[in-house]
């Protein structure tokens, strides 16, 4: 790896590492504390590397800088104590012990308990994903604005009233007791699933930005997998969710980052590989009798590689939808409901369902109707696409139903 | 928006289905319930099977049932959420159950627990 590559490159895989231990270490209350030194850390290795060449071990280097101004930091804090509250360093006496360990079974087990005290409920959803990119996943401010699409200020905010939060409600960085952590873990997979989301349906341009998030929320789904008391079966179905959808990352999108939809994707660039992994995951799922809503859609998403048109396939994805809107609703589950609805039991059927469901304010159910008055009632069908392109955001949907307005006139 | 509970009513619970037909009948009470929870309106439900079904009469008296004397039994009941009746009888209509001849859907208002009802 060329040098210029080998910093942003360590800072990707090495920031979160650091971070997560010494904010277990100083306390969760002292998080910027720990980003600071973690920052620190970094700048000294651009400084000294270009200089003095890069070491032999790039990331004990790292760690053995962090660990001494960590150290340091505790010993200036000691020596404050001691000298103006003497009283005070008796019921701190943990702060004697000043040795930082970077070791991988601290490193794992600081990442571990860092997730589930970000993904608290007492954190907002917006600012839980904010932190994650940041603490979890070592993403730069700039990428995570350019991930939501707004500048570096509103994120800077965001973190800090985040920040503000923890420290006010006292959190703690802890696995939550066995009792408890069946009902944590749900938090825990609710980020994990929008931090995906947020990479796979994201409106920013960078493809590169966008796969990296839909992998940073894998790598920690598959944390969770490889400690035993936070491999449960949901959490294995979120993987395999997260897998099969990946698989299809590189048929999805265009060259000028265009949207390519499902029927017309090439299937010899969906990913073998992840469509295999899903499958593994989605069968370590099936144990116990846990059935969560990451099952259900791990299973659609499952027949979703089956590319062919069979009865058999929409009829299970109509039953798995029937079922997975029962337990969680959301109105792009009930828009794909009605269309698998027309693929198992035809149009004239569907078109009932779909005009029931009045979700009027989104783009995708006009675009939906107009796809089930196609070869049915030319001027209903013309006339629910462009209602739907005319509350259409994003110039990639605009421009998928334009292409479907053409189709029909032809 | 009020609790209306779907109570399926079976004429006669004795009569025997093939294992196709009760296909055909899980097919079109899962599209139907699936239709009512694709519009946000389906809050619970279950259908009732009659294997160790039993009745509890006065006098301490345990009966296998419900069949015997009384022929009409319950199938299953769901719960869904409406405006008002007029809506929850909308769905009821739409229930497969009422494709056979002498059954019907009890609709009935939950009561909320709101110390008025």
């Amino acid at each position: 790896m060329k040098k210029q590559e080998l910093i942003p490159h360590l800072f990707r895989t090495e920031y979160r590492k650091i971070v997560s231990v010494l904010c277990r270490r100083f306390g969760f209350d002292q998080m910027e504390t720990a980003e600071d030194i973690t920052s620190d850390t970094f700048l000294e290795a651009a400084q000294t590397w270009s200089f003095n060449g890069v070491p032999s071990n790039p990331a004990a280097w790292l760690y053995n800088v962090a660990k001494n101004k960590a150290k340091n930091h505790l010993q200036r804090n000691n020596i404050f104590e001691s000298k103006v509250s003497p009283e005070v360093k008796i019921n701190h006496s943990e702060f004697q012990e000043l040795d930082i360990d970077l070791s991988p079974q601290n490193i794992n087990d600081s990442q571990l308990q860092m997730m589930f005290a970000i993904c608290h409920p007492a954190i907002s959803p917006e600012a839980q994903i904010g932190l994650s990119l940041r603490i979890l996943c070592g993403f730069g401010i700039d990428e995570i604005a350019e991930a939501f699409l707004t500048n570096k200020e509103t994120i800077n905010k965001r973190l800090f009233r985040a920040k503000e939060k923890i420290r006010n409600e006292k959190l703690k960085i802890e696995l939550p007791n066995p009792a408890e952590i069946d009902e944590r873990l749900e938090n825990v997979l609710t980020t994990i699933y929008l931090l995906f989301s947020e990479g796979y349906y994201s409106v920013s341009q960078n493809q590169t930005l966008r796969k990296d998030l839909c992998f940073e929320a894998m790598r920690l789904c598959n944390m969770l997998i490889e400690n035993n008391s936070t491999n449960k079966p949901p959490v294995n179905a979120l993987l395999s969710l997260m897998c099969f959808h990946a698989s299809r990352f590189e048929a999805r999108l265009g060259k000028n980052g265009e949207h390519i939809l499902y029927d017309d994707q090439d299937v010899s660039l969906w990913n073998a590989d992840l469509i295999s992994k899903g499958a593994y995951f989605l069968k370590c799922a099936t144990t116990g009798n846990v059935l969560s809503k990451y099952h259900i859609e791990a299973s659609i998403a499952y027949w979703s590689t089956q590319k062919t048109d069979t009865k058999e396939k929409w009829e299970n994805v109509l039953q798995l939808y029937n079922r997975l809107l029962q337990v969680a609703y959301s109105p792009i589950a009930a828009l794909n409901r009605t269309f698998a609805l027309s693929k198992a039991n035809g149009k004239a059927e569907a078109i009932v369902e779909a005009e029931k469901l009045k979700l009027t304010d989104n783009q995708f159910y006009f675009t939906l109707l107009g796809e089930l008055y196609t070869g049915i009632d030319h001027d209903k069908a013309k006339s629910n696409f462009k209602t739907a392109l005319s509350i259409a955001r994003t110039p990639t949907d605009k421009q998928v139903i334009q292409k479907k307005l053409d189709q029909l006139q032809q | 928006m009020d609790e209306f509970i779907l109570i399926f009513r079976h004429e006669d619970g004795t009569k025997v289905a093939s294992p196709e037909q009760i296909e055909v009948w899980m097919k079109q009470t899962m599209d139907w319930i699936g239709g009512i929870a694709a519009q946000n309106k389906f809050s619970s439900g279950t259908g009732l099977p009659f294997d160790d079904a039993r009745v509890v009469w006065h006098n301490n008296v345990v009966t296998n049932g419900p069949f015997g004397e009384i022929k009409e039994t319950i199938g299953g009941y769901i719960i869904v959420k409406a405006d008002s009746v007029e809506e929850a009888v909308g769905f009821a209509q739409g229930c497969p159950v009422l494709m056979g001849e002498g059954n019907s859907v009890e609709v009935r208002k939950i009561a909320r627990r709101d110390g008025v009802h």
